[in-house]
């Protein structure tokens, strides 16, 4: 098949864009040009503007009516979890702009920190400025580190922000950017790993001890275009529920993965720009990443890019990521690769993760690998996932239960296959993306 | 119309899977294959709160709490 541009814009073939341009038009994206690398703050200031002075009331009725839902995963209501972190008299919060990105399948963040920072940097600002901050963070991986500070350089030269900007290293692992594990990583107190939040949110109680907001760069880039055309602009794209545009990265559809911006609400099918035909060729759609959910080809075809729609078929658009895997490639054998990865990935605190994710990771290496081995087949592992969910300080372990799942259901008839007539010999793959893990020993405890 | 209810929760990073809280309260609480506690009823019934405050209080890595939330 031939690669295809959907509606959806992406990066590398493409032109200028009308910034506001009809429905469909890129809208984060519309500063980034293919010959460009970074945009600097000129050409920045050039094609948006200054922020407006707004007063923190504004902002955050603007936010609310906007319906912005965060872009990291958990596609929670940006309005209120600003109002939460405000409430909150005694103490001034703490912003962190937060691009750590440990999902392997994903790279918006990783675009918009090294080719639009001024985009998240704004947002950084708008939350500071709505907040009453005395401090913002960038938290990010090593890589995207040189981008943001010469970026955040500029910006100071400029005297732009009241608040100065704070640059702190996300770690290389699965879990860095959760939101309490980011928290713990800039207090250098067991960084990367999270905390139980079941009593005491980050937003009362996060860095320094302040409450604390812990936002993805990509729902920051998308503030900093409220705060200047507002909510009603923000909604003239996508659903009343899922309002605007999204980032998604696309892997499995190209030769290489790519980044293009989404109007949300649009069938799948238009976003991937994908014929029926080309849809043949693939088995699922892993939608949301790792700690997302396998969609039936079929049914992925006619979704609409919302959350609810996803969440209706046992997903989440997540972090954005869309994986595509092909009909000649073991599904089994994909997911038991991933499901290992995250096995590894775990923080290794709670003793129901540890020991559920252990088990899991074996059951799913079995069924790929040695299924005639596979003691209680998968009513056994569905069962082994109840024991599991919402067993966890944090979502990790209920997002690989999620992953696990819609796989048993998405590939039953490979399920099948792999039971009655064992493994099957595709030597294609491995399709999705893992990195390699250094293993280190764990700290925390043991498998019982 | 809201209510109190007394929930019992527990962070999973303290717990070592002791077991007072399941001896203490099994109408609540149950331990799985590996040891750890599963809170099988979250929302505490109003006689069983003193079993409930004495499990958390029991709790040799404190890792149970008593909250008492507004639905």
């Amino acid at each position: 098949m031939s690669p295809v541009a959907g509606r959806g814009r992406e990066v590398r073939t493409s032109q200028p864009h009308n910034a506001l341009g009809p429905v469909g038009a890129p809208r984060l994206l519309a500063g980034l040009d293919s010959a460009i690398t970074t945009v600097g703050l000129d050409q920045h200031l050039e094609r948006w503007g200054r922020l407006p002075a707004l007063g923190s009331a504004s902002i955050l009725d603007e936010l609310d009516r906007s319906g912005l839902r965060g872009h990291g995963g958990a596609w929670f209501p940006v309005g209120t979890k600003w109002r939460s972190v405000k409430r909150s008299v005694t103490k001034r919060p703490v912003i962190v702009a937060n691009g750590a990105e440990g999902e392997p399948a994903s790279g918006k963040d990783r675009l918009l920190l090294d080719g639009l920072p001024h985009l998240v940097l704004d947002g950084a600002t708008v939350a500071a400025s709505a907040l009453g901050a005395s401090r913002v963070i960038v938290h990010v991986p090593a890589a995207r580190i040189p981008a943001i500070r010469s970026a955040v350089e500029e910006r100071r030269r400029f005297g732009l922000d009241s608040v100065d900007t704070e640059i702190v290293e996300a770690p290389d692992r699965f879990l860095a950017g959760q939101e309490s594990a980011a928290v713990n990583t800039i207090n250098n107190r067991n960084p990367g790993r999270p905390s139980f939040t079941g009593t005491r949110t980050v937003r009362e109680w996060g860095v320094g001890a302040r409450p604390t907001l812990v936002q993805n760069v990509e729902t920051l880039a998308h503030v900093a275009l409220i705060a200047r055309f507002g909510s009603d602009w923000f909604r003239r794209v996508g659903t009343p529920e899922s309002p605007g545009t999204a980032l998604l990265t696309v892997t499995g559809l190209w030769p290489q993965p790519r980044i293009i911006e989404a109007p949300l609400g649009l069938p799948l099918q238009q976003v991937l720009g994908l014929s029926t035909e080309d849809a043949g060729i693939f088995q699922g759609l892993l939608l949301g990443g790792y700690g997302g959910g396998w969609v039936p080809m079929a049914e992925a075809m006619v979704m609409p890019l919302t959350e609810e729609a996803a969440r209706e078929h046992g997903s989440s658009i997540g972090p954005g990521v869309v994986a595509l895997l092909p009909s000649q490639v073991c599904s089994l054998s994909e997911v038991s690769r991933v499901v290992s990865y995250l096995e590894s990935q775990a923080a290794g605190q709670c003793g129901p993760c540890v020991n559920g994710l252990a088990g899991l990771d074996h059951s799913m290496e079995t069924l790929a690998f040695h299924p005639s081995s596979l003691r209680g087949g998968t009513s056994r592992i569905l069962a082994h996932c109840d024991l599991i969910e919402g067993r966890g300080a944090c979502r990790h372990p209920d997002g690989v239960t999620r992953f696990v799942r819609s796989a048993l259901r998405v590939f039953s008839d490979h399920v099948a296959s792999h039971l009655h007539r064992g493994p099957c010999r595709s030597r294609i793959g491995p399709c999705l993306p893992i990195p390699t893990v250094r293993r280190t020993v764990r700290q925390g405890r043991e498998t019982k | 119309m809201s209510r109190r209810r007394i929930e019992l929760i527990v962070d999973p990073i303290a717990c070592d899977g002791h077991g007072v809280c399941a001896e203490l309260l099994p109408e609540a609480i149950w331990m799985d294959p590996w040891g750890f506690p599963v809170i099988e009823t979250a929302d505490i019934p109003a006689h069983l709160i003193g079993h409930a405050r004495r499990a958390a209080e029991s709790c040799p890595r404190l890792a149970l709490t008593l909250v008492e939330r507004n639905t």
